[in-house]
């Protein structure tokens, strides 16, 4: 088992350096590069200023250095101006050059400056990553065992009117996209005027104007019903239909098998066969699945984040894309690749405990 | 708290089937799959149930549980256990009485055992569920019915998951898991099936002494008529959803009253058989669909004795036959047929002259290496899948190769045909030594002429391309004809020689009945004028009635092309039948050699010996000697030292000095070209007796 994890984190640095040097390199194309240099110097500059611009602010030179530099396996860039001031990488401004170290790229955890934020990555990232960890869990919390039970319920009697109705229940939330069901939330639930909130509010159900608040910026100093329900259902109920789908496949196909037919003829209870034979079997396809949705949930927070104005990990994306801020952008990618990564190691070696005729080579 | 019904009298039977009729329903129509099968099984009897696939056995086995599945519904009749009707018990009642008063012993051992669950778990949760008995309580009782049913190590056992354990083994494990709460009645649904012969016989002989252990009633479904013999005191034949004949063993097999009965006789190789004086009789026709069958008596168009007008006019009830012991049968003219007479349809055949020798195989090696770790990696290991095979093949001749699962016969075939290259050794086909030519290296020519025929017809063809289309594309990588013309001729012409009607041609293979898809196998195996053709098990996924006809199929067109047949068969019965000279393999080495009848008959190799023990026999005249051999087939991965069979070898104290221990036996010649693989002496092997003798009639 050691020697496999090994060999996956090892290919998983490998993939992790492509993925970040991909890109690296679309992030600091030449267009790009200009873009910024207008933003960080002046509006008005002429091509040539900007030529000038980009050179003495490390950007010049060949990409795979400036990647090895970003990196910190090759030495920070270091430039002496027309008036004598040491400007470099690893030169912290006003401080003395003499003292800064050679190498200060992500390796040494320098990961850079924001340009949107005016603050260190690291501060922004920490941030959001926090905020949508929160999110994260709760979505799992949800989504997971609702996904679950809604899939083996369907598929224990597959072709009854109960998994006629789950199935149709599922198929209709995974067919519909985030910034769709997230508006139809907010209209239904946190409107004063639409929905069903001004109906409870006028029977006294509710004090407040609506059910649900709209935004969730709150939710990031203080996680409540009123400011959490809707994001976190925005994001899970696509993706309980998405499991339970695939949970009712899985299901379905292990009770047509044998060692059920087996159970049965054993005399062994219908909730029994379910719960002690056929869950543990009818879990082991799922469970891959899951361990999918993450990767995929970095990419429904940044909908969700932008439409509840959360400012976590997919909101942070969406502003440093748009804002053309190279560092954080960087950052980001390098999390996600984390994460994909991370999850797939762990959604295999937990295949060999749930299945043990797998034997992974 | 038991689930044990009390009030049954045990001189009553224990299972009284009336007038059963079984449908399944589809969108479109009822669809009968049996209809008015009576049968009863008396306290301590074993009762088989024997038939072609598709006849209804296992419908009354799965009705006799209750478990027909959606479709499926009871329309008539009664089945009654133990004085009670099932076919009006409560779900809540049938849980009780199945696993504890009934179980069942299934076809696949490995699909019929929950893979993420330990064993002992799946043992265990019988008496937890029907007696009440505490877990730890369960576990002992577990671990006493494993050593029952004969497997070494119980604990170890009890701790594992299925896929650990051998196909044997697993086979065991049901047997223990059916027999935890000692059932009454037990329903074995071809238990034996996907096992070895010499597995298949110990399993055999534990079901028979459980069956007498524990006094427990048997219903015995199989297709094989000779384990029926083995295991059962009475038999009732099914034919089409009916049961055409039933008796006990020794009046049905010797004194059949039912033409189906006497035709399935006829068409299994029974020793004494011959391919070219006394060849089998197939039964013409096919099978009917369950939604097609004839009016009247179902097996009336494949009859030799059909009346028109009269087996055709009305449904067949079943008669007895009088002076005999519950003897019946389900035919209006069984009083009238002269049941002694020989069959009229038998024709003797022109023995092929050998010719000369066209594949030679000298001291071949196969070798595989593969990595043992469990996550990869871990040291790498040598699989011997042939050792020093040497042989001769001439023309016109068959040769059989045989063996159990792993002895490494298919291995052999994938070298011959070029689908691996061999480790070390030669092979000459022709004039032409190909042993390390890949099949993509090889010419159009030797391609065409060394051609196979699979196991499975149901997987080979490509089920998007009509029949024709198939064949034709056989024959243009062959190379053959100049035209599209050309080619279109040959096919219909292939499709003569293999006896289907040209109009198939336009067939879609899932428009076949199995025989007929071996058939269009066959056509496409001899489409480029194949010399050697290798037969990887041709006929044993067939049923019975169409195995005789294939297997013809085959002799004539060997005996008109000069062909060289290797036949690899684990089905002595049929080998002996057919094969000119046998190559008996054991764990990748070829421990016999020699013509069929000195493979047949004593001095045998120790090995060969049990493996002829272990074949059933579907006749009463025959006394076989039971020899079961301990413990599985070693791992090829692991062989043990010295002579490969030692393991499991009953004559092995009779080698001096532990001489089986140390050395390979070398092969020796012990008298007109039979060689054996061998360190007995040559007056032990001398008194060997046979293990089949014929009493006389």
């Amino acid at each position: 088992m050691f020697p496999f994890v090994l060999r996956r984190l090892g290919l998983m640095l490998l993939t992790a350096f492509v993925l970040t040097f991909a890109v690296f390199c679309l992030t600091n194309l030449q267009p790009n590069l200009e873009k910024l240099a207008r933003s960080e110097g002046s509006v008005r500059m002429s091509d040539d200023a900007i030529a000038s611009w980009i050179v003495n602010n490390g950007h010049g030179g060949p990409m795979l250095k400036r990647y090895g530099e970003w990196l910190g396996v090759v030495p920070g860039w270091v430039r002496t101006d027309d008036k004598g001031v040491t400007r470099g990488r690893c030169i912290v401004d006003g401080s003395d050059p003499a003292q800064a170290a050679t190498y200060c790229g992500i390796l040494q955890g320098n990961w850079g400056y924001s340009t949107f934020a005016k603050v260190p990555v690291t501060t922004v990232l920490g941030r959001s990553l926090g905020h949508t960890g929160w999110l994260m869990l709760a979505v799992m919390v949800v989504m997971v065992p609702t996904a679950l039970l809604l899939g083996v319920l369907s598929g224990m009697r597959e072709g009854t009117r109960l998994d006629r109705i789950l199935s149709t229940l599922a198929i209709v939330t995974t067919a519909t996209p985030e910034y769709v069901s997230g508006v139809i939330f907010v209209a239904l639930f946190a409107s004063a005027t639409v929905g069903i909130s001004p109906h409870l509010h006028d029977w006294g159900w509710i004090t407040e104007k609506t059910l649900f608040q709209g935004t969730a910026t709150s939710a990031m100093d203080d996680i409540t019903w009123r400011n959490f329900t809707l994001p976190v259902m925005t994001i899970a109920l696509y993706g309980i239909g998405y499991i339970a789908r695939m949970t009712r496949a899985s299901m379905t196909e292990v009770m047509t098998q044998q060692y059920i037919r087996t159970a049965r003829l054993k005399g062994v209870s219908f909730r029994q066969v379910v719960m002690k034979h056929a869950l543990r079997n009818a879990l082991i396809a799922p469970f891959t699945v899951i361990m999918l949705q993450f990767p995929w949930l970095l990419n429904g927070v940044v909908i969700v984040e932008t439409l509840f104005n959360y400012k976590g990990f997919g909101w942070t994306l969406v502003q440093a894309a748009g804002n053309n801020d190279i560092n954080l952008l960087l950052a980001c990618s390098v999390v996600a690749v984390f994460v994909v990564l991370v999850t797939q190691l762990i959604s295999d070696v937990g295949y060999v405990f749930l299945n043990p005729r797998i034997r992974l080579a | 708290m038991s689930d044990k019904i009390t009030d049954w009298d045990p001189s009553t039977p224990i299972l009284q089937i009336d007038n059963l009729s079984i449908s399944f329903f589809t969108r479109m129509r009822e669809i009968p799959a049996v209809m008015d099968f009576s049968c009863t099984v008396r306290a301590g009897e074993a009762m088989g149930l024997v038939g072609e696939s598709g006849c209804g056995k296992s419908t009354v086995a799965l009705a006799v549980m209750r478990d027909l599945g959606k479709n499926g519904r009871i329309t008539g009749g009664r089945i009654l256990f133990k004085g009670r009707d099932l076919t009006t018990m409560s779900d809540e009642e049938l849980r009780h009485i199945r696993g504890s008063e009934i179980a069942m012993i299934y076809q696949e051992p490995m699909a019929s055992l929950n893979p993420a669950m330990k064993i002992g778990a799946q043992l265990a949760e019988v008496p937890m569920i029907h007696e009440g008995m505490g877990r730890d309580a369960a576990w002992k009782l577990a671990r006493q019915i494993v050593a029952d049913v004969r497997l070494p190590d119980p604990d170890r056992i009890l701790g594992s998951y299925p896929h650990q354990l051998s196909g044997g083994q697993q086979q065991r494990i049901v047997i223990a898991m059916a027999l935890m709460s000692k059932p009454a009645l037990l329903i074995l649904d071809e238990p034996t099936t996907a096992l070895d012969v010499t597995v298949e016989a110990g399993i055999v002989d534990l079901v028979k002494d459980l069956g007498e252990k524990y006094g427990t009633s048997m219903l015995f479904i199989s297709h094989n008529l000779g384990l029926v013999m083995d295991v059962c005191d009475r038999i009732c034949v099914m034919y089409s959803g009916e049961a055409v004949e039933t008796g006990n063993v020794t009046e049905v097999f010797d004194k059949m009253r039912h033409p189906y009965t006497q035709a399935l006789f006829r068409s299994i190789p029974l020793p004494g058989a011959d391919k070219n004086s006394r060849p089998l009789i197939s039964i013409p026709g096919n099978f009917p669909l369950p939604h097609e069958r004839p009016p009247g008596c179902n097996f009336g168009p494949r009859c030799d004795y059909f009346e028109k007008g009269r087996c055709d006019a009305a449904d067949i009830p079943m008669s007895a036959v009088p002076d005999s012991d519950r003897h019946g049968s389900r035919c209006l003219k069984w009083a009238e047929i002269d049941w002694t007479a020989p069959p009229a349809a038998r024709v003797a055949k022109v023995k092929t002259p050998i010719g000369k020798v066209v594949l030679k195989m000298d001291d071949l090696k196969k070798y595989y290496s593969v990595s043992s770790g469990a996550f990869g990696g871990g040291s790498k290991k040598v699989v011997k899948a042939n050792e020093t095979l040497s042989f001769e093949a001439h023309e016109g001749e068959t040769l059989a190769i045989v063996g159990e699962s792993g002895c490494g016969k298919s291995t052999f075939a994938k070298v011959l045909m070029g689908l691996e290259t061999a480790t070390s050794g030669s092979i000459m086909l022709f004039d032409e030594n190909v042993q390390s030519t890949p099949i993509q290296k090889r010419n159009t020519d030797t391609v065409s002429r060394v051609q196979m025929v699979f196991q499975n017809p149901f997987d080979t063809l490509n089920p998007s391309m009509n029949v024709g289309r198939q064949i034709i594309r056989a024959l243009e990588i062959f190379k053959f004809g100049n035209s599209d013309q050309d080619r279109h001729n040959r096919m219909l012409e292939l499709l003569d020689l293999v006896k289907l009607p040209r109009a198939f041609a336009e067939r879609m293979p899932r428009q076949l009945s199995g025989g007929q898809k071996q058939r269009v196998g066959i056509a496409r195996a001899f489409a480029g004028g194949a010399k050697v053709v290798v037969a990887d098990e041709p006929v044993s996924a067939l049923d019975v009635s169409v195995q005789a006809a294939v297997t013809d199929l085959l002799m004539d067109i060997q005996r008109e092309n000069k062909t060289t047949l290797l036949f690899i068969s684990h089905d002595l019965s049929i080998v002996r039948y057919l094969s000119d000279r046998v190559l008996v393999m054991y764990l990748g080495h070829v421990v016999e050699t020699g013509t069929t009848d000195q493979v047949f008959a004593p001095p045998y190799h120790p090995y060969t010996e049990a493996l002829l023990s272990a074949v059933p026999i579907a006749d009463t005249h025959i006394t076989r000697k039971r020899i079961v051999l301990e413990g599985d087939i070693p791992s090829a991965l692991n062989p043990p030292p010295g002579c490969p069979f030692q393991t499991r070898c009953r004559w092995k104290s009779q080698v001096p000095g532990g001489l089986c221990d140390r050395e390979m036996p070398p092969m020796r010649d012990i008298g007109g070209g039979h060689q054996i693989k061998c360190h007995l002496s040559a007056e032990i092997l001398e008194k060997m007796e046979p293990v089949i003798k014929i009493a006389a009639e």
